[in-house]
This record gives structure tokens, sequence and C-alpha cells, in this order.
């Protein structure tokens, strides 16, 4: 990509005239706010626009006054200093003109804040729940739920490929929606505060464990919309993003049905015995996305931080209680409770691939029919 | 201790070396190691931010990993705010108050000993978390619950110096209190007091009010920690967005702490170099109350997205707003002051102008913050990066800088280099602003804070903020020169120091007496 080229020419130590060409020639940035696609975005938009105007109209008189008495009344140019120092009347004008101005902004503001607090009338709910560091999805009255997480490459996080097109704000599962409905949020959390934010959307709110916060959208325009995770979460805080993919009414329907077929199909899979390789080969791709995070691809961990996993004493000990600790996660640390976010099938092979890899080697094939009995 | 005494100079009796510094019980020995020491902060605290703006020159991860990214943030801000603008703020009571209330010395010369002895010990337990097992807390600085529970060894470390720092604000602030209500000379009443001493008069019992509440937020941390409390943890029937009503019900008035005193230096400094008195002196000093009042009934505009009810965010939202008025006042009370005056520009002039310009801006972006529909796009992103950074640094470090050139000369006896000092504020200024203006952008953008590596997208504007933030903190070696260079020698200065000075500070020689005023004064 030419962009990105760009860029590395930058670091290999171009001054500040290159840094001008190459913002000229890549001028995708933005200055302002956006005006998103919902009728909140609009109207946060509205407020924002009319809120800088005020500002910038008050801005130029005081600047202005400030900036003239700085060049007439100076020293230099022979002014003499007045000696006037109080005037109770001019106090009382500028605090009254300014408070004017205030409650002439707080009435739309208000009418503005009513309207986007009101999750009333909703066409469908979902659940979404935060995790360090990826998002989990429950469409309520369907029975669908899937967990959302990066899908940008490490390498190219780590500079040894170059950066995608939408790096840092793509996810292996976006979630989907209609446009034009009413769609309410139900927000939570699974371990530390997050804040499910996609500016297009016009809204963010807390994910806070224990409790659930409520917002709605309704998007008008077909389309991808991208945002991410806005409250100090941890280590992974600036990679966990959402996508949301607003489609019409037919494909939303259809994307349901999919979702729905493959969980029937994941469902019977989880009866029958599954084979030492099919486990090792999925729990390597489940293990990438759900642990590797803080465990580290390695399985070495973050000393100090993170445990290794490669020769511990839980991955090589005995199998109940490696299922225990992944399954119900340990109190008081990073380590979650995989039990509700992941099915049989993938903490079986999770399991497995832990007490296989790495020289690991125990040789221990955990079932998921077993999985399903630890329940 | 030195035996070689004589009675004549009794007064002056101080022993010399370290031990003069360790055992001193003198407000200027004082105030000079707490601006020493919120020197040394600044330059340890802007260490870190290189860091972070290193690391965002550009996307992908280059030179450092996340989990040591949040680190460097959340110290970063500890250290700037509780080691850099606090104590520099004292330092400056310290020296400042007594002189300009023409009394010899603070009120309790012991304690205020200890308050900042208390200090390097704090911060020795703060940054040596850098090096324990799991890294320096990376919580952020306002240390939310669940996250900051997950910090490694450095968690009770984190909380013991939090504590001491707390315990030292507080016996500063009431050192500060206590010398003012009982030790201004005879006619000094209290609407004749130079404006710098009664905002740090307000300024001190918010440190009172509030310090008492972080210590209480951050000591329910560490037993929800350690003791199987739990205060903030759902589970046991507590609420994490608890904390953080307690902690901003601290760090709301917090904010105003780090920036009253710089109302204050910067009403000393306009009239001077205007060559006229104060514009509206009653009205500053209601309008400071007024903003310390408010201060306690404002927190929750931190909190817009935690999910308050309708009627809690409009509450919060009004009360914010109302803030602009008595702060507004002020501005337009400094502008007055500066009209048809008779001005010149020094540099400490030129760093209070720098104030008002730069310190409105970041006034503005507060107030657009305040707009609660529109903070839920702004909240947690570079907007409000930049809004902090313009009332902090153009803000409060502006106007610590503005009182060192403007008091230097008094301390020293010695005036500084007039030429380096402009060198200097234009530099900054420049700079800061290549720093900081690009922020706002960042935000509306869509950028999270606290984020190590970003979108492509952002990759221009935050190219522009590292090379601000590199030749800001390059600049800031000049100063730490100009200081040293102004403490060594110099040109004399004399007693007045500035043409259009008034004041008890300005009638002591320069440097000043050991004890200021041995005899007191009389205002008329």
């Amino acid at each position: 990509m030419l962009v990105s080229k760009t860029r590395r020419a930058l670091t290999a130590g171009a001054g500040a005239a290159a840094l001008l060409s190459a913002a000229t020639a890549s001028a995708d940035y933005k200055l302002n706010l956006t005006r998103g696609v919902t009728p909140i975005s609009q109207g946060a938009y509205d407020m924002h626009m009319l809120i800088l105007w005020v500002c910038v109209a008050i801005g130029v008189v005081v600047f202005g006054t400030m900036f003239i008495s700085i060049i007439r009344h100076r020293k230099s140019k022979g002014a003499k200093p007045a000696q006037f120092h109080e005037s109770t009347a001019v106090e009382i004008v500028w605090t009254i003109v300014p408070f004017v101005i205030l409650v002439s902004m707080a009435i739309p503001a208000t009418r503005a804040l009513v309207a986007m607090e009101d999750t009333s009338n909703s066409d469908i709910s979902i659940k979404v729940t935060g995790y360090q560091w990826k998002w989990g999805y429950d469409y309520m009255d369907e029975g669908v739920s899937f967990i959302s997480t990066l899908a940008t490459p490490k390498e190219q996080i780590y500079n040894q490929q170059d950066k995608g097109e939408h790096y840092l704000l793509e996810v292996d599962n976006p979630i989907v929606v209609p446009v034009k409905k009413k769609v309410r949020l139900l927000i939570t959390s699974n371990d530390v505060i997050h804040a499910w934010w996609v500016p297009k959307l016009g809204m963010k709110k807390d994910a806070i464990p224990g409790f659930i916060n409520e917002m709605w959208f309704r998007i008008d325009r077909e389309g991808t919309y991208r945002g991410q995770c806005a409250e100090l979460c941890g280590k992974d805080h600036g990679f966990m993003p959402i996508v949301v993919e607003a489609k019409n009414e037919a494909d939303y329907r259809q994307w349901i049905a999919d979702q729905k077929g493959a969980k029937a199909a994941d469902a019977a899979a989880a009866d029958r015995d599954w084979s030492m390789a099919e486990l090792m080969e999925r729990g390597e791709k489940k293990y990438a996305a759900n642990c590797a995070a803080c465990h580290q691809a390695s399985g070495e961990g973050i000393p100090g931080t993170f445990p290794a996993l490669k020769g511990s004493a839980i991955a090589t000990g005995p199998v109940a209680q490696h299922l225990d600790r992944v399954m119900n996660g340990k109190a008081g640390t990073a380590m979650a409770a995989f039990a509700g976010q992941l099915s049989d099938v993938d903490l079986a092979a999770i399991v497995t691939y832990e007490r296989n890899a790495w020289g690991n080697n125990t040789g221990d094939l955990v079932q998921p029919s077993e999985v399903k009995a630890a329940r | 201790m030195s035996t070689a005494t004589t009675h004549d100079a009794h007064h002056e009796e101080h022993p010399s070396g370290l031990a003069r510094w360790i055992f001193t019980t003198n407000h200027k020995d004082i105030g000079t190691l707490y601006l020493l020491f919120a020197l040394l902060m600044f330059i340890v605290g802007g260490a870190m931010a290189m860091i972070i703006r290193a690391e965002l020159f550009e996307p992908g991860l280059q030179f450092v990993e996340p989990q040591f990214f949040n680190s460097m943030t959340t110290m970063h801000a500890l250290v700037m705010i509780f080691g850099a603008v606090m104590p520099a703020f004292v330092g400056l009571a310290n020296w400042l108050i007594p002189m300009m209330i023409g009394a010899p010395d603070m009120a309790l010369p012991r304690m205020n000993n200890w308050s900042f002895w208390i200090l390097p010990f704090a911060f020795a337990i703060l940054i040596s978390t850098l090096f324990m097992d799991g890294g320096a807390p990376a919580g952020g600085w306002t240390m939310y619950p669940p996250l900051v529970l997950q910090t490694g060894n450095a968690f009770p470390f984190l909380i013991f110096a939090v504590h001491l720092m707390g315990i030292s604000s507080i016996m500063g602030a009431i050192n500060v209190i206590v010398t003012i209500i009982n030790m201004r000379a005879p006619g000094m009443t209290m609407m004749k007091m130079p404006l710098f001493v009664w905002t740090w008069l307000i300024t001190a019992y918010l440190l009172i009010a509030t310090m008492p509440v972080l210590a209480g937020s951050v000591t329910m941390l560490l037993t929800d920690r350690f003791f199987d409390t739990s205060f903030f943890d759902a589970a046991g029937g507590g609420d994490p967005v608890m904390f953080q009503h307690i902690f901003w019900f601290f760090g709301h008035p917090e904010v105003y702490i780090l920036i009253l005193p710089a109302f204050g230096i910067v009403s000393q400094i306009i009239p001077t170099f205007a060559r006229k008195p104060l514009f509206g002196y009653s009205s500053m000093v209601y309008a400071t109350a007024s903003i310390a009042f408010l201060s306690f009934i404002v927190w929750a505009h931190h909190m817009f997205t935690v999910g308050m009810p309708l009627t809690g965010e409009l509450f919060f939202m009004y009360a914010t707003m109302l803030i602009a008025v008595p702060t507004g006042v002020k501005v337009f009370n400094w502008v007055s002051t500066m009209w048809k005056g008779s001005m010149t520009f020094e540099t400490p002039m030129l760093f209070a102008v720098g104030f008002v310009v730069m310190f409105t801006i970041g006034g503005f972006s507060g107030l657009m913050l305040a707009i609660a529909p529109v903070d839920f796009q702004y909240h947690d992103t570079y907007f409000v990066v930049a809004h902090f950074h313009y009332v902090l640094v153009t803000g409060a470090v502006f106007a610590i800088m503005g009182a060192t050139y403007y008091w230097l000369p008094k301390w020293t006896g010695h005036m500084y280099s007039e030429k380096l000092g402009k060198l200097h504020f234009w530099l900054s200024t420049i700079s800061v602003n290549v720093l900081f203006f690009p922020q706002h952008f960042l935000g509306l953008a869509g950028m999270p804070r606290r984020i190590p590596d970003y979108s492509p997208q952002f990759t221009e504007f935050n190219q522009l903020s590292s090379i601000g933030g590199f030749a800001f903190g390059l600049t800031q070696l000049l100063f730490v020169y100009i200081v040293i260079q102004t403490i060594r020698g110099g040109e004399k200065a004399s007693e007045q120091v500035w043409e259009g000075a008034h004041g008890l500070e300005w009638t002591l020689p320069s440097p000043p007496p050991y004890h200021s005023f041995s005899t007191a004064p009389e205002i008329k």
C-alpha cells in the first residue's frame, strides 16, 4: 500500500517536510466530529457545532479585545496607565450575559439528552458483554450468541507485515443488525469496566461487571461501522474493536438463520468423539483467539504478570483441575471463567491443546462430552 | 551542627551543608526544596510522556509493550499531578505567603519540614514499582476497580504512596490556613490580601476537604484486595461505580487545586506589567470561592457514560455549565486589567498572557465536554486529553513557569537572562500547541485515549503531536539551564525588581533575609 510505504520512509528519518507531503498525500484524516448514521449521532453533531460556534464567537470577542489592548496599550508606544479598577455594573453584565448564553445552550442539550436516553419501544435487544479483551453478543430473542475478537494478525501489529485497510478495527465475528430498526443494547461486563463505542452510532456506554446499562440506535444506512473499547481495561485495551454491519431486513434474517444452523451443528459435534488431531487443530486456533493475549502463543506467559503454561503444574497435572481452571477462572486475577464464553468443543480443544503443545506432551485427550459433564 | 555562632547573627543561625536541608524549618528553604523536587518530578514525568509520544509516533508497536505503555500513562499522570504541579504550588506558597502577608515564617515550621520530607519517600516508593514483578501500576491514575485490583506486587505500594502524598498535602494545607488566618501583619485585612494568598487559602480548604476522601477510597481498594471486603465488587454486593463517585468527589476539586493557585499567580503578574491595579479584586475573590463551591457538585461529569439516571445527567450537566460563569468573570477581569494599561512584555508577562489565552481554550473545550449529549462522543477520547492538557500544561504549568521568572530575582537576588527567558516562552508556546492542538482533531475523529496503537487514519496528527512533544520536552531543558544560571549569578536585582510591582514581598531586599519579617510591617 502506498500510504504505508510513505510512512515507512518517514520512519527512516525524513523530516518535517516529508511529513507534510505525506499528510497531503493521504488526505483521509478528519478534523471534525462525525455526523454518523443515526438520529442520535446527528443530534450529538448538531450540539457539537452549536457549542463550537458559541465558543468561537466568545473567543473572538475576548481574544480580540485582549490583542487590541496588547497592541495599543504598550509602554513602548507611550501608553499611560489608567487607574480604574472596579465597576459593579460591568461585573453584573458579564455575569448575566454568559448565564443567558448557557441557558440557551442547555435547552437544546436537554432535549437531545432526553431523546438519547429513551430506550423504550425497541425492536430488538442485544446483550453486549465486555471481556478482557473481546466482546460477546447475545441476541436475546433469537438465541444467537457469539464472541467477537480482533482479526488483525500479530505480524501487522509488530510491523512484520504491511498494515491492512482496517488495521485494528476488524473482527472475526461482526455484530449484524437490521437498518431502520430500533436496536437496544444491554451492556455489561464479565471482568473489568469496558465501554462500547462506535462513533458513527453517536454514543458510548460503559460495560460494568454486575450491572446492566442500556443504549439504543437506529441506523439509517446499510454499511459497516467500526469502533473500539473506550475505557481502559488492561493490557489489550487498544485491541478490542467493534464492527457493526447494518443490513436490510432480508439479509439480516438470513444471517440469523445461518447463525442458528452453525449453532446446531456445533451442539451435534459435542456429542461425538473427537480425534487428537482434530482437537489439536481446533485448539491451536481457539487458544490463539482466547488465551494467547496473556499466556502468549509460545505458552510462556509474561513473567510476573501472566503465568506460563509451558511445563506448568496445572497444564501438566490432573485433567480435572486444569479443566476447572479454564472453565471457572481464578478469582482476583485476570484469569476469566471461560465456561460461559466457549462451547464444549472449544473448551475441550483448548485444554487438549494446552496439555500437548510446547513440549507439555501429556498425551491427554479431553472429549467435549467430558466438558459437558463438568458443567 | 555548626558550633560557630555569634549573638548578632543568632537569627540567621542554621546548619550548613546537607543538614541544613534535612533539618530545616525555614519557609524559604522548604519552599526551595519543594520547587526543586517539583522540577525533578517534572523531568521524570516528562520522560514518561516522551516514551508515550515515541510509541504513538506511528501505528504498530515499536518501542514498548502495551502493559508498559499503560504503566507509562498511569505513572506520568501520578508523577505530574502529585509530584510536579502540586509540590510546585506548595513551594510557591511556602516562599511567598509569609512574605506577602508580612510574617516571619510559616505558622507550623516543623510540620512544614515533615510534609516536604514525606514526598521523596512517597515517590521513591511509587517509582520503585517500575522494577517490581508485574510492573508499575497500569490501571490509569484514576485507579478504577476492578482493573486496578489486577495490579501485580505494585498494588499495595501504589496505595501506600497515595496515602503518603495525601498526608503531605493535608499538612501543607493546614500550614497554609493557619499561617494566613493567624500571621497577617497588622492592617492586612482579608480583603487586602494579594490574590495569590486568597486563591491558596481556598485551595487549602479544598485539599483538607477532599484528600481524606481519596485516602478513604484507596483504603477501600486495599481492603477489597487483601481483606475480603466487597466495596467495589458486585459479586459481594458492592458497586464498582461507587468508587468512581468517591474518586471524582475528590478528583474534581483536585483539578481546581491544580488551577486556583495559577489564577492567583496570573492575578499578581498581569497588574505588575500592565502597571495598573487588578480589575475587580473583590469579584475575583468571590469568583474563586464560587468555583471552589461548584467544584464539589459537578464530579459526575467525569462519568456521563456509566449509566446514570437522566435526572442525574441533567443535574451534573447544568452544574458543570455554571462553572463557566465565575471562570468567565476571571478571564474578563484579567483582560480589563490589561485594558488601557501601560504594558511591557517581560518573560513573566508573556507566560501570563499565554496562560490567559490557552487556559481559555481549555475552558472552551471544557464547556463543550459539559454538554452531556455530545460528551458521549468526546468521553475517553483524545479530545479529553487535549482539554486537560490545555488547562494543566498551558494553564497550571505555564503559570508556575511565569511565577518562577517573576519571583526568581527576588529569591536569588539575580536577574535571569531576559533573552533566554523569552526564547523559552516562544519555543514552549509554539511546541505545546503543535503537541496538544492536533489531539482535539484526533479525539473528534474517534481515537480513544490510553491506547498504545491505533488505526492508520490517525497517523498524521499523532506524528505532528509527537514532534511537538519532543520539541516541548527539549525546550524544558532550556528552562532548567536558565534557573541554574540565575541561581549561580547574574545581574543584581533591586528590591522592587519590576517597575510596576506592588506588595510586601517587593519591600524586602533581594534575596530576602532568612526570616522574612522579624518585625511586622504596618499596612495602611
